[in-house]
Protein backbone atom coordinates (compact mmCIF):
# COMPACT_ATOMS: atom_id res chain seq x y z
CA UNK A 1 0.00 0.00 0.00
CA UNK A 2 3.09 2.84 0.76
CA UNK A 3 4.80 1.40 -2.43
CA UNK A 4 2.95 3.99 -4.97
CA UNK A 5 2.36 7.18 -2.50
CA UNK A 6 5.08 8.59 -4.84
CA UNK A 7 2.92 8.56 -7.80
CA UNK A 8 -0.30 9.89 -5.78
CA UNK A 9 -1.70 13.35 -5.80
CA UNK A 10 -1.37 15.99 -3.31
CA UNK A 11 -5.11 15.54 -2.45
CA UNK A 12 -4.89 12.12 -1.91
CA UNK A 13 -1.78 12.63 0.25
CA UNK A 14 -3.58 15.43 2.36
CA UNK A 15 -6.78 13.44 2.38
CA UNK A 16 -5.49 10.15 3.60
CA UNK A 17 -2.74 12.05 6.42
CA UNK A 18 -5.73 14.28 7.68
CA UNK A 19 -7.43 11.33 8.09
CA UNK A 20 -5.17 9.37 9.85
CA UNK A 21 -5.05 6.82 6.94
CA UNK A 22 -1.18 7.16 6.62
CA UNK A 23 1.16 9.39 8.69
CA UNK A 24 2.74 11.85 6.89
CA UNK A 25 6.36 10.09 8.05
CA UNK A 26 5.43 7.36 5.69
CA UNK A 27 4.83 9.06 2.82
CA UNK A 28 7.48 11.21 3.32
CA UNK A 29 9.74 7.84 3.79
CA UNK A 30 8.01 6.43 0.23
CA UNK A 31 9.14 9.76 -1.52
CA UNK A 32 12.70 8.99 0.28
CA UNK A 33 13.20 5.92 -1.02
CA UNK A 34 11.89 7.12 -4.62
CA UNK A 35 14.42 9.76 -4.34
CA UNK A 36 17.23 7.49 -3.84
CA UNK A 37 15.87 4.91 -6.86
CA UNK A 38 15.93 7.87 -9.70
CA UNK A 39 17.85 10.73 -8.67
CA UNK A 40 21.15 9.24 -10.01
CA UNK A 41 19.43 9.35 -13.32
CA UNK A 42 17.33 12.65 -12.92
CA UNK A 43 19.57 14.57 -11.16
CA UNK A 44 16.81 17.18 -10.05
CA UNK A 45 17.64 17.41 -6.96
CA UNK A 46 20.37 19.77 -5.47
CA UNK A 47 19.93 19.74 -2.06
CA UNK A 48 18.45 17.09 -0.16
CA UNK A 49 17.07 17.43 3.42
CA UNK A 50 15.79 14.09 5.01
CA UNK A 51 16.32 15.15 8.37
CA UNK A 52 14.33 18.24 7.76
CA UNK A 53 11.26 16.47 5.94
CA UNK A 54 11.37 13.22 8.66
CA UNK A 55 10.68 16.24 11.04
CA UNK A 56 8.54 18.58 9.45
CA UNK A 57 6.30 15.23 8.86
CA UNK A 58 6.96 13.91 12.61
CA UNK A 59 5.12 17.79 13.20
CA UNK A 60 2.26 16.87 10.80
CA UNK A 61 1.68 13.31 12.49
CA UNK A 62 1.58 15.00 15.95
CA UNK A 63 -1.24 17.36 15.68
CA UNK A 64 -3.40 14.72 13.72
CA UNK A 65 -2.36 12.54 16.58
CA UNK A 66 -3.89 15.11 19.47
CA UNK A 67 -7.01 15.56 17.36
CA UNK A 68 -6.10 19.03 15.41
CA UNK A 69 -6.93 19.89 11.61
CA UNK A 70 -4.06 19.56 10.07
CA UNK A 71 -3.34 21.92 6.93
CA UNK A 72 -4.32 22.13 3.87
CA UNK A 73 -1.17 20.30 2.18
CA UNK A 74 -1.13 18.61 5.14
CA UNK A 75 2.43 15.94 4.36
CA UNK A 76 2.34 17.04 0.79
CA UNK A 77 6.17 16.37 0.16
CA UNK A 78 7.10 19.70 -1.49
CA UNK A 79 10.67 20.22 -3.85
CA UNK A 80 11.02 24.08 -3.97
CA UNK A 81 13.50 26.09 -6.51
CA UNK A 82 16.57 26.93 -5.66
CA UNK A 83 16.07 30.78 -5.89
CA UNK A 84 13.10 30.50 -2.95
CA UNK A 85 14.98 32.13 -0.15
CA UNK A 86 15.10 29.33 2.83
CA UNK A 87 16.47 29.38 6.38
CA UNK A 88 16.64 26.02 5.74
CA UNK A 89 20.09 24.99 3.88
CA UNK A 90 21.06 27.22 0.89
CA UNK A 91 19.40 29.27 -1.94
CA UNK A 92 21.95 29.38 -4.87
CA UNK A 93 20.00 30.20 -7.33
CA UNK A 94 21.77 27.52 -9.15
CA UNK A 95 25.05 30.14 -9.45
CA UNK A 96 28.67 30.11 -8.10
CA UNK A 97 27.86 33.55 -6.99
CA UNK A 98 25.25 32.23 -3.99
CA UNK A 99 26.98 29.19 -3.92
CA UNK A 100 26.97 29.28 0.14
CA UNK A 101 24.55 31.68 0.66
CA UNK A 102 22.22 30.96 3.36
CA UNK A 103 18.85 33.08 3.67
CA UNK A 104 18.23 34.77 7.00
CA UNK A 105 14.66 34.60 6.19
CA UNK A 106 11.77 32.33 4.17
CA UNK A 107 10.52 33.49 1.06
CA UNK A 108 6.73 34.57 2.08
CA UNK A 109 5.35 31.64 0.01
CA UNK A 110 7.55 29.07 1.67
CA UNK A 111 6.75 30.03 4.77
CA UNK A 112 2.71 29.73 3.80
CA UNK A 113 4.12 26.23 2.03
CA UNK A 114 4.89 25.51 5.75
CA UNK A 115 1.85 26.86 7.97
CA UNK A 116 -0.08 24.55 5.41
CA UNK A 117 1.40 21.46 6.57
CA UNK A 118 4.01 20.52 3.86
CA UNK A 119 6.80 18.76 4.14
CA UNK A 120 10.11 19.98 1.98
CA UNK A 121 12.41 17.48 0.53
CA UNK A 122 14.68 20.00 -0.27
CA UNK A 123 15.70 22.49 -3.20
CA UNK A 124 16.03 21.30 -6.96
CA UNK A 125 17.71 22.45 -9.83
CA UNK A 126 17.17 25.59 -12.05
CA UNK A 127 18.91 27.57 -15.19
CA UNK A 128 21.47 30.28 -13.34
CA UNK A 129 19.12 33.29 -11.81
CA UNK A 130 16.44 31.76 -13.91
CA UNK A 131 18.02 32.65 -16.81
CA UNK A 132 17.62 29.77 -19.71
CA UNK A 133 14.86 27.53 -21.39
CA UNK A 134 16.80 24.04 -20.45
CA UNK A 135 18.61 24.08 -16.98
CA UNK A 136 22.03 23.71 -19.09
CA UNK A 137 22.68 26.82 -17.48
CA UNK A 138 22.93 25.98 -14.13
CA UNK A 139 26.19 25.67 -12.07
CA UNK A 140 25.68 22.77 -10.74
CA UNK A 141 24.80 20.36 -12.95
CA UNK A 142 22.10 18.92 -15.71
CA UNK A 143 18.98 18.02 -14.88
CA UNK A 144 17.78 15.17 -17.51
CA UNK A 145 14.05 14.69 -18.80
CA UNK A 146 12.84 11.79 -16.98
CA UNK A 147 10.79 11.00 -20.22
CA UNK A 148 13.97 10.61 -22.01
CA UNK A 149 17.21 11.15 -20.60
CA UNK A 150 19.27 12.30 -23.81
CA UNK A 151 16.50 15.28 -23.31
CA UNK A 152 16.47 18.33 -21.32
CA UNK A 153 14.19 19.00 -19.09
CA UNK A 154 13.30 22.49 -20.02
CA UNK A 155 14.05 25.39 -17.95
CA UNK A 156 14.00 27.43 -15.77
CA UNK A 157 12.20 25.82 -13.66
CA UNK A 158 13.57 22.12 -15.46
CA UNK A 159 14.13 20.54 -11.45
CA UNK A 160 10.73 21.57 -10.26
CA UNK A 161 9.61 19.60 -13.87
CA UNK A 162 11.46 16.40 -13.80
CA UNK A 163 11.15 15.93 -10.13
CA UNK A 164 7.30 16.32 -10.05
CA UNK A 165 7.40 14.03 -13.37
CA UNK A 166 9.95 11.09 -12.08
CA UNK A 167 7.90 10.86 -8.69
CA UNK A 168 10.42 12.71 -6.67
CA UNK A 169 8.11 15.15 -5.14
CA UNK A 170 4.16 15.60 -5.30
CA UNK A 171 4.55 18.76 -6.13
CA UNK A 172 6.88 21.72 -6.78
CA UNK A 173 6.95 25.44 -6.48
CA UNK A 174 8.89 27.19 -9.50
CA UNK A 175 8.71 30.80 -11.00
CA UNK A 176 7.44 31.71 -14.32
CA UNK A 177 9.29 34.95 -16.21
CA UNK A 178 8.86 34.10 -19.50
CA UNK A 179 7.83 30.44 -19.06
CA UNK A 180 10.10 29.11 -17.02
CA UNK A 181 7.17 27.36 -15.35
CA UNK A 182 4.75 26.24 -18.35
CA UNK A 183 7.71 25.40 -20.42
CA UNK A 184 9.41 22.49 -18.19
CA UNK A 185 5.81 21.81 -16.85
CA UNK A 186 5.15 21.15 -20.84
CA UNK A 187 8.25 19.40 -21.69
CA UNK A 188 8.03 17.56 -18.89
CA UNK A 189 4.49 16.42 -18.46
CA UNK A 190 3.25 18.14 -15.90
CA UNK A 191 0.87 20.88 -14.94
CA UNK A 192 2.10 24.23 -14.56
CA UNK A 193 0.56 27.65 -13.58
CA UNK A 194 2.05 31.18 -13.52
CA UNK A 195 -0.47 33.27 -11.11
CA UNK A 196 -1.45 36.77 -12.73
CA UNK A 197 1.47 39.59 -11.62
CA UNK A 198 0.52 40.97 -8.13
CA UNK A 199 -1.38 36.90 -7.15
CA UNK A 200 1.88 35.94 -5.65
CA UNK A 201 4.17 37.44 -3.54
CA UNK A 202 7.83 37.74 -4.59
CA UNK A 203 8.78 38.42 -0.90
CA UNK A 204 12.24 35.86 -0.68
CA UNK A 205 11.93 34.90 -4.15
CA UNK A 206 15.51 36.68 -5.63
CA UNK A 207 14.37 38.72 -8.54
CA UNK A 208 15.67 38.30 -12.36
CA UNK A 209 12.82 40.49 -13.97
CA UNK A 210 10.81 42.22 -11.42
CA UNK A 211 7.81 43.28 -13.62
CA UNK A 212 7.76 39.83 -14.75
CA UNK A 213 8.62 37.15 -12.21
CA UNK A 214 6.01 35.20 -10.51
CA UNK A 215 5.75 32.44 -8.13
CA UNK A 216 3.60 29.29 -9.35
CA UNK A 217 3.50 25.62 -8.66
CA UNK A 218 4.31 22.09 -10.69
CA UNK A 219 1.66 20.10 -10.19
CA UNK A 220 0.46 15.85 -11.35
CA UNK A 221 -2.65 17.06 -11.89
CA UNK A 222 -5.20 20.42 -12.11
CA UNK A 223 -6.76 20.23 -8.86
CA UNK A 224 -3.50 19.94 -6.83
CA UNK A 225 -2.39 23.43 -8.61
CA UNK A 226 -5.55 24.88 -7.55
CA UNK A 227 -4.97 23.30 -3.38
CA UNK A 228 -1.39 24.92 -4.14
CA UNK A 229 -2.58 28.00 -5.20
CA UNK A 230 -5.28 28.34 -2.24
CA UNK A 231 -2.20 28.58 0.18
CA UNK A 232 0.40 30.77 -1.95
CA UNK A 233 -1.88 33.28 -3.21
CA UNK A 234 -2.94 36.77 -1.56
CA UNK A 235 -1.81 40.07 -0.08
CA UNK A 236 1.42 40.01 1.43
CA UNK A 237 2.68 43.08 3.26
CA UNK A 238 6.41 42.42 2.44
CA UNK A 239 5.53 42.75 -1.14
CA UNK A 240 3.92 45.95 -2.15
CA UNK A 241 2.95 44.74 -5.60
CA UNK A 242 0.80 41.53 -4.04
CA UNK A 243 -2.55 42.37 -5.36
CA UNK A 244 -5.44 43.26 -2.41
CA UNK A 245 -7.45 41.02 -3.23
CA UNK A 246 -9.66 38.72 -2.15
CA UNK A 247 -8.12 34.49 -2.93
CA UNK A 248 -11.48 32.67 -3.80
CA UNK A 249 -11.00 28.63 -3.06
CA UNK A 250 -9.83 28.04 -6.46
CA UNK A 251 -11.09 24.32 -6.27
CA UNK A 252 -14.39 25.05 -6.05
CA UNK A 253 -13.75 26.37 -10.05
CA UNK A 254 -13.38 22.83 -10.72
CA UNK A 255 -16.82 22.16 -11.64
CA UNK A 256 -16.32 20.57 -15.03
CA UNK A 257 -18.85 22.48 -16.85
CA UNK A 258 -17.60 24.38 -19.45
CA UNK A 259 -20.99 24.78 -21.35
CA UNK A 260 -20.43 28.37 -23.08
CA UNK A 261 -17.18 28.74 -22.45
CA UNK A 262 -15.70 30.57 -25.52
CA UNK A 263 -12.08 29.53 -26.33
CA UNK A 264 -9.87 31.71 -28.61
CA UNK A 265 -7.44 30.22 -30.87
CA UNK A 266 -5.23 33.24 -31.57
CA UNK A 267 -3.79 32.43 -35.66
CA UNK A 268 -0.72 33.92 -34.72
CA UNK A 269 0.14 31.02 -32.54
CA UNK A 270 -0.66 28.12 -35.12
CA UNK A 271 1.99 29.22 -37.80
CA UNK A 272 5.03 27.02 -39.36
CA UNK A 273 6.46 28.08 -36.01
CA UNK A 274 4.55 25.11 -34.31
CA UNK A 275 6.04 21.80 -35.54
CA UNK A 276 3.32 19.06 -36.90
CA UNK A 277 3.78 17.25 -34.20
CA UNK A 278 2.93 19.41 -31.43
CA UNK A 279 0.26 21.57 -33.66
CA UNK A 280 -1.83 17.75 -34.36
CA UNK A 281 -1.89 17.31 -30.48
CA UNK A 282 -3.24 21.12 -29.57
CA UNK A 283 -5.62 21.07 -32.28
CA UNK A 284 -7.13 17.78 -30.59
CA UNK A 285 -7.14 19.00 -27.45
CA UNK A 286 -9.61 22.10 -28.67
CA UNK A 287 -11.84 19.03 -30.42
CA UNK A 288 -12.51 18.00 -26.70
CA UNK A 289 -13.41 21.43 -25.64
CA UNK A 290 -15.70 21.86 -29.09
CA UNK A 291 -17.48 18.37 -28.40
CA UNK A 292 -18.58 19.62 -25.03
CA UNK A 293 -20.32 22.75 -25.08
CA UNK A 294 -17.58 25.30 -25.62
CA UNK A 295 -17.58 27.76 -28.38
CA UNK A 296 -14.24 28.06 -30.38
CA UNK A 297 -13.61 31.16 -31.84
CA UNK A 298 -10.57 33.06 -33.83
CA UNK A 299 -8.88 35.75 -32.28
CA UNK A 300 -5.85 37.96 -33.29
CA UNK A 301 -2.94 39.27 -31.41
CA UNK A 302 -1.06 41.34 -34.15
CA UNK A 303 1.51 42.09 -31.77
CA UNK A 304 2.98 38.65 -31.13
CA UNK A 305 6.19 38.34 -33.44
CA UNK A 306 7.19 41.39 -31.34
CA UNK A 307 6.95 39.41 -28.27
CA UNK A 308 10.45 38.01 -27.95
CA UNK A 309 12.14 41.52 -29.28
CA UNK A 310 10.23 43.10 -26.60
CA UNK A 311 10.99 40.37 -23.57
CA UNK A 312 14.52 40.15 -23.91
CA UNK A 313 14.97 43.72 -24.16
CA UNK A 314 12.72 44.71 -20.54
CA UNK A 315 13.93 41.38 -18.95
CA UNK A 316 17.56 41.95 -19.33
CA UNK A 317 17.34 45.71 -18.64
CA UNK A 318 15.74 44.48 -15.46
CA UNK A 319 18.21 41.79 -14.91
CA UNK A 320 20.84 43.68 -15.16
CA UNK A 321 19.57 46.26 -12.25
CA UNK A 322 18.33 43.46 -10.30
CA UNK A 323 22.40 41.86 -10.59
CA UNK A 324 24.01 44.74 -9.81
CA UNK A 325 23.57 43.89 -6.25
CA UNK A 326 25.99 40.93 -5.90
CA UNK A 327 28.66 43.06 -5.63
CA UNK A 328 30.30 41.51 -3.09
CA UNK A 329 30.15 43.06 0.25
CA UNK A 330 27.60 41.83 2.36
CA UNK A 331 26.79 38.43 0.89
CA UNK A 332 27.77 36.06 -2.47
CA UNK A 333 30.81 35.56 -3.64
CA UNK A 334 33.85 37.90 -3.19
CA UNK A 335 37.35 37.34 -5.08
CA UNK A 336 40.44 36.52 -3.16
CA UNK A 337 42.63 38.45 -4.66
CA UNK A 338 40.84 41.58 -4.86
CA UNK A 339 42.69 44.41 -3.60
CA UNK A 340 40.44 47.15 -4.39
CA UNK A 341 36.52 48.10 -4.13
CA UNK A 342 36.67 48.31 -7.86
CA UNK A 343 38.74 45.26 -8.34
CA UNK A 344 36.29 43.55 -5.82
CA UNK A 345 33.41 44.45 -7.77
CA UNK A 346 34.59 43.92 -11.04
CA UNK A 347 36.49 40.39 -10.43
CA UNK A 348 33.94 38.82 -8.60
CA UNK A 349 30.81 39.48 -10.72
CA UNK A 350 33.81 38.30 -13.57
CA UNK A 351 34.59 35.21 -11.74
CA UNK A 352 31.18 34.11 -10.54
CA UNK A 353 27.99 34.77 -12.94
CA UNK A 354 28.46 31.91 -15.95
CA UNK A 355 27.98 33.21 -19.21
CA UNK A 356 24.32 33.52 -20.11
CA UNK A 357 24.14 36.01 -17.32
CA UNK A 358 26.66 38.01 -18.11
CA UNK A 359 25.33 37.95 -21.69
CA UNK A 360 22.32 39.42 -20.58
CA UNK A 361 23.40 41.55 -17.82
CA UNK A 362 25.33 42.99 -20.85
CA UNK A 363 22.26 43.17 -23.04
CA UNK A 364 20.24 44.79 -20.37
CA UNK A 365 23.08 47.47 -20.13
CA UNK A 366 23.24 48.25 -23.59
CA UNK A 367 19.17 48.67 -24.20
CA UNK A 368 19.44 51.27 -20.73
CA UNK A 369 23.09 52.95 -21.52
CA UNK A 370 22.77 56.65 -22.79
CA UNK A 371 21.83 56.79 -26.66
CA UNK A 372 20.44 53.90 -26.36
CA UNK A 373 17.68 53.85 -23.84
CA UNK A 374 15.28 55.47 -26.43
CA UNK A 375 15.39 53.44 -29.24
CA UNK A 376 15.33 49.94 -26.96
CA UNK A 377 14.50 50.11 -23.88
CA UNK A 378 11.69 53.10 -24.07
CA UNK A 379 10.46 51.43 -27.76
CA UNK A 380 10.16 48.02 -25.76
CA UNK A 381 7.57 49.45 -23.22
CA UNK A 382 5.57 50.88 -25.68
CA UNK A 383 5.29 47.61 -27.70
CA UNK A 384 4.95 46.05 -24.58
CA UNK A 385 1.15 48.03 -24.23
CA UNK A 386 0.66 47.00 -28.01
CA UNK A 387 0.78 43.61 -26.67
CA UNK A 388 -1.70 44.19 -23.50
CA UNK A 389 -3.72 46.14 -25.79
CA UNK A 390 -4.07 42.22 -27.84
CA UNK A 391 -4.90 40.70 -25.21
CA UNK A 392 -7.58 43.01 -23.85
CA UNK A 393 -9.50 43.09 -27.27
CA UNK A 394 -8.96 39.66 -27.67
CA UNK A 395 -10.55 38.50 -24.52
CA UNK A 396 -13.87 41.03 -25.35
CA UNK A 397 -14.47 37.78 -27.73
CA UNK A 398 -13.52 34.69 -25.27
CA UNK A 399 -12.64 33.84 -21.64
CA UNK A 400 -9.62 31.27 -22.50
CA UNK A 401 -6.61 32.04 -24.98
CA UNK A 402 -5.27 28.20 -25.96
CA UNK A 403 -2.40 27.21 -27.96
CA UNK A 404 0.39 25.51 -27.45
CA UNK A 405 3.13 25.93 -24.67
CA UNK A 406 6.64 25.41 -26.47
CA UNK A 407 7.12 25.04 -30.26
CA UNK A 408 8.79 21.84 -30.13
CA UNK A 409 8.89 19.40 -27.76
CA UNK A 410 12.08 18.57 -25.62
CA UNK A 411 15.13 18.75 -27.01
CA UNK A 412 19.04 17.42 -26.50
CA UNK A 413 21.37 18.26 -24.80
CA UNK A 414 23.34 20.63 -26.38
CA UNK A 415 21.01 21.14 -29.43
CA UNK A 416 20.54 25.21 -28.65
CA UNK A 417 22.89 25.82 -26.19
CA UNK A 418 25.80 27.34 -28.74
CA UNK A 419 23.34 29.32 -29.92
CA UNK A 420 21.42 32.10 -27.19
CA UNK A 421 19.13 33.22 -29.91
CA UNK A 422 17.57 30.43 -31.30
CA UNK A 423 17.25 29.15 -27.23
CA UNK A 424 15.41 32.65 -26.74
CA UNK A 425 12.54 31.54 -29.72
CA UNK A 426 11.71 28.46 -27.28
CA UNK A 427 9.99 30.52 -25.23
CA UNK A 428 8.05 31.92 -28.42
CA UNK A 429 4.06 31.27 -27.13
CA UNK A 430 4.90 31.78 -23.25
CA UNK A 431 6.70 35.24 -22.61
CA UNK A 432 3.39 37.23 -24.09
CA UNK A 433 1.62 35.98 -20.62
CA UNK A 434 4.38 37.82 -18.29
CA UNK A 435 4.46 41.18 -20.91
CA UNK A 436 0.45 40.83 -20.52
CA UNK A 437 0.38 40.26 -16.84
CA UNK A 438 -1.85 37.14 -16.99
CA UNK A 439 -2.80 33.94 -15.57
CA UNK A 440 -1.08 31.12 -17.96
CA UNK A 441 -1.18 27.14 -17.59
CA UNK A 442 0.33 24.45 -19.14
CA UNK A 443 -1.88 20.88 -19.23
CA UNK A 444 -0.33 18.01 -20.62
CA UNK A 445 -2.06 16.63 -23.89
CA UNK A 446 -0.54 13.62 -24.91
CA UNK A 447 2.77 12.30 -26.50
CA UNK A 448 4.45 12.68 -29.61
CA UNK A 449 5.40 8.97 -31.36
CA UNK A 450 8.95 9.51 -29.82
CA UNK A 451 7.65 9.45 -26.63
CA UNK A 452 7.66 13.16 -25.42
CA UNK A 453 5.32 15.41 -23.74
CA UNK A 454 3.47 17.89 -25.48
CA UNK A 455 1.25 21.06 -23.57
CA UNK A 456 -1.77 22.86 -24.27
CA UNK A 457 -0.96 26.36 -23.10
CA UNK A 458 -4.22 27.99 -21.56
CA UNK A 459 -4.52 31.90 -20.82
CA UNK A 460 -6.86 34.04 -19.38
CA UNK A 461 -8.15 37.78 -18.19
CA UNK A 462 -5.89 39.44 -15.11
CA UNK A 463 -6.87 37.36 -11.70
CA UNK A 464 -8.98 34.98 -13.60
CA UNK A 465 -7.40 31.84 -12.83
CA UNK A 466 -10.80 30.14 -11.84
CA UNK A 467 -11.46 30.64 -15.14
CA UNK A 468 -8.00 29.04 -16.24
CA UNK A 469 -8.57 26.36 -13.46
CA UNK A 470 -11.69 24.96 -14.87
CA UNK A 471 -11.16 25.13 -18.40
CA UNK A 472 -7.45 22.69 -17.56
CA UNK A 473 -9.42 20.45 -15.42
CA UNK A 474 -12.23 19.99 -17.57
CA UNK A 475 -9.89 18.97 -20.59
CA UNK A 476 -7.63 16.70 -17.89
CA UNK A 477 -10.85 14.31 -17.12
CA UNK A 478 -12.16 14.20 -20.92
CA UNK A 479 -9.35 14.38 -22.77
CA UNK A 480 -9.70 10.43 -22.97
CA UNK A 481 -6.18 8.89 -22.27
CA UNK A 482 -3.98 8.99 -19.53
CA UNK A 483 -0.45 10.37 -19.83
CA UNK A 484 1.11 7.56 -18.07
CA UNK A 485 4.48 8.04 -16.44
CA UNK A 486 7.73 8.29 -17.76
CA UNK A 487 10.02 5.56 -18.29
CA UNK A 488 12.92 6.21 -15.99
CA UNK A 489 12.51 3.45 -13.58
CA UNK B 1 20.63 48.44 -38.39
CA UNK B 2 22.92 48.21 -35.08
CA UNK B 3 26.04 46.76 -35.61
CA UNK B 4 27.99 46.88 -32.01
CA UNK B 5 31.98 46.68 -32.18
CA UNK B 6 34.57 45.25 -30.24
CA UNK B 7 34.89 48.58 -28.89
CA UNK B 8 31.06 48.83 -28.13
CA UNK B 9 31.33 45.70 -26.11
CA UNK B 10 34.76 46.86 -23.93
CA UNK B 11 32.65 50.05 -23.39
CA UNK B 12 29.31 47.98 -21.76
CA UNK B 13 31.48 45.60 -20.01
CA UNK B 14 32.80 48.73 -18.01
CA UNK B 15 29.27 49.65 -17.15
CA UNK B 16 28.35 46.43 -16.30
CA UNK B 17 31.62 45.68 -13.89
CA UNK B 18 32.72 42.96 -15.97
CA UNK B 19 36.12 42.00 -17.08
CA UNK B 20 35.76 39.39 -20.56
CA UNK B 21 38.97 38.18 -22.11
CA UNK B 22 39.51 38.45 -25.36
CA UNK B 23 37.91 35.30 -27.03
CA UNK B 24 34.53 36.25 -24.65
CA UNK B 25 34.52 39.52 -25.88
CA UNK B 26 34.73 38.36 -29.71
CA UNK B 27 31.83 35.87 -28.65
CA UNK B 28 29.64 38.74 -27.64
CA UNK B 29 30.36 41.29 -30.42
CA UNK B 30 28.98 38.40 -32.71
CA UNK B 31 26.20 37.18 -30.43
CA UNK B 32 24.81 40.61 -29.08
CA UNK B 33 25.27 41.67 -32.91
CA UNK B 34 22.72 38.76 -33.76
CA UNK B 35 20.14 39.50 -30.97
CA UNK B 36 20.28 43.39 -31.11
CA UNK B 37 19.33 43.19 -34.80
CA UNK B 38 16.95 41.00 -34.26
CA UNK B 39 15.58 43.60 -31.67
CA UNK B 40 15.42 45.83 -34.26
CA UNK B 41 12.23 44.28 -35.54
CA UNK B 42 10.40 46.61 -33.34
CA UNK B 43 11.23 49.67 -35.45
CA UNK B 44 9.01 48.51 -38.29
CA UNK B 45 6.14 49.39 -35.44
CA UNK B 46 4.49 52.88 -35.54
CA UNK B 47 4.49 53.34 -31.55
CA UNK B 48 4.15 57.28 -31.58
CA UNK B 49 1.14 58.69 -29.34
CA UNK B 50 2.01 55.03 -27.08
CA UNK B 51 1.82 55.36 -23.38
CA UNK B 52 5.34 53.16 -22.78
CA UNK B 53 4.35 50.74 -20.25
CA UNK B 54 5.89 51.46 -17.01
CA UNK B 55 4.74 49.25 -14.70
CA UNK B 56 3.29 45.63 -14.47
CA UNK B 57 0.19 46.72 -12.21
CA UNK B 58 -1.27 50.42 -12.95
CA UNK B 59 -1.65 51.03 -9.43
CA UNK B 60 -0.92 54.40 -7.40
CA UNK B 61 1.57 54.65 -4.00
CA UNK B 62 0.49 52.26 -1.51
CA UNK B 63 0.70 53.86 1.39
CA UNK B 64 1.05 52.05 5.55
CA UNK B 65 1.25 52.85 8.77
CA UNK B 66 5.16 53.49 10.02
CA UNK B 67 4.84 51.05 12.74
CA UNK B 68 8.64 49.62 13.55
CA UNK B 69 9.49 46.00 13.45
CA UNK B 70 12.00 43.55 14.95
CA UNK B 71 15.20 44.42 12.95
CA UNK B 72 17.54 41.11 11.70
CA UNK B 73 19.77 40.60 14.75
CA UNK B 74 23.40 41.41 13.62
CA UNK B 75 24.67 38.41 13.83
CA UNK B 76 22.07 36.84 10.92
CA UNK B 77 23.25 40.39 8.70
CA UNK B 78 26.90 39.52 9.01
CA UNK B 79 26.41 35.10 8.30
CA UNK B 80 26.89 35.48 4.65
CA UNK B 81 29.48 38.51 4.85
CA UNK B 82 32.78 37.51 2.63
CA UNK B 83 34.69 39.51 5.54
CA UNK B 84 33.65 41.45 8.87
CA UNK B 85 34.93 42.11 12.20
CA UNK B 86 31.45 40.67 14.17
CA UNK B 87 29.92 44.23 13.90
CA UNK B 88 30.70 45.48 10.24
CA UNK B 89 30.88 44.27 6.79
CA UNK B 90 34.74 44.56 6.34
CA UNK B 91 35.67 46.10 2.47
CA UNK B 92 38.61 46.56 0.72
CA UNK B 93 40.22 50.27 0.60
CA UNK B 94 38.42 52.55 -1.56
CA UNK B 95 40.67 55.90 -0.98
CA UNK B 96 44.67 55.83 -1.68
CA UNK B 97 46.75 56.46 1.28
CA UNK B 98 43.46 54.66 3.41
CA UNK B 99 45.38 51.65 4.73
CA UNK B 100 48.35 54.06 5.69
CA UNK B 101 50.65 53.05 2.61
Amino acid sequence: MTLDWHWKSAREIRDAVQSGAVSALDVTEAYLRRIDAVEDKVDAYTQRWNDTARSMATKVDEKVRRGETAGPLAGVPVALKELLCTRTGKTTCASKMLENFRSPYDATVVRRLEEADAVFLGKVNMDEFAMGSSTENSAIKPTRNPWNLRCVPGGSSGGSAAAVSAGECALSLGSDTGGSIRQPACLCGCVGIKPTYGRVSRYGLVAFASSLDQVGPLTRTVEDAALTLNVICGRDAMDATSADLPVPDFTAALTGDIRGLRIGLPKEYFTDALSDQMREKIEAAIEVFRDHGATIVDVSLPCSEYAIAVYYIICTAEASANLARFDGVRYGFRHPEAKTMQEMYVMSKSAAFGPEVRRRIMLGTYVLSSGYYDAYYLKAQKVRRLIKKDFDAAFEQCDVIAGPTSPTPSFEFGAKSDNPLEMYLSDIYTISVNLATLPGMSVPCGLTEAGLPVGLQLMARPFEEETLLRAAHFYEQNRGFDMGRPPVA
Amino acid sequence: MTKISKQDVSYVASLAQLSLDEAAQERLVREMGDILAYMDTLNILDTSGVEPMMHALEMTNILREDVPGAPLPREEALKNAPVDNGEHFIVPIILEGEDGS
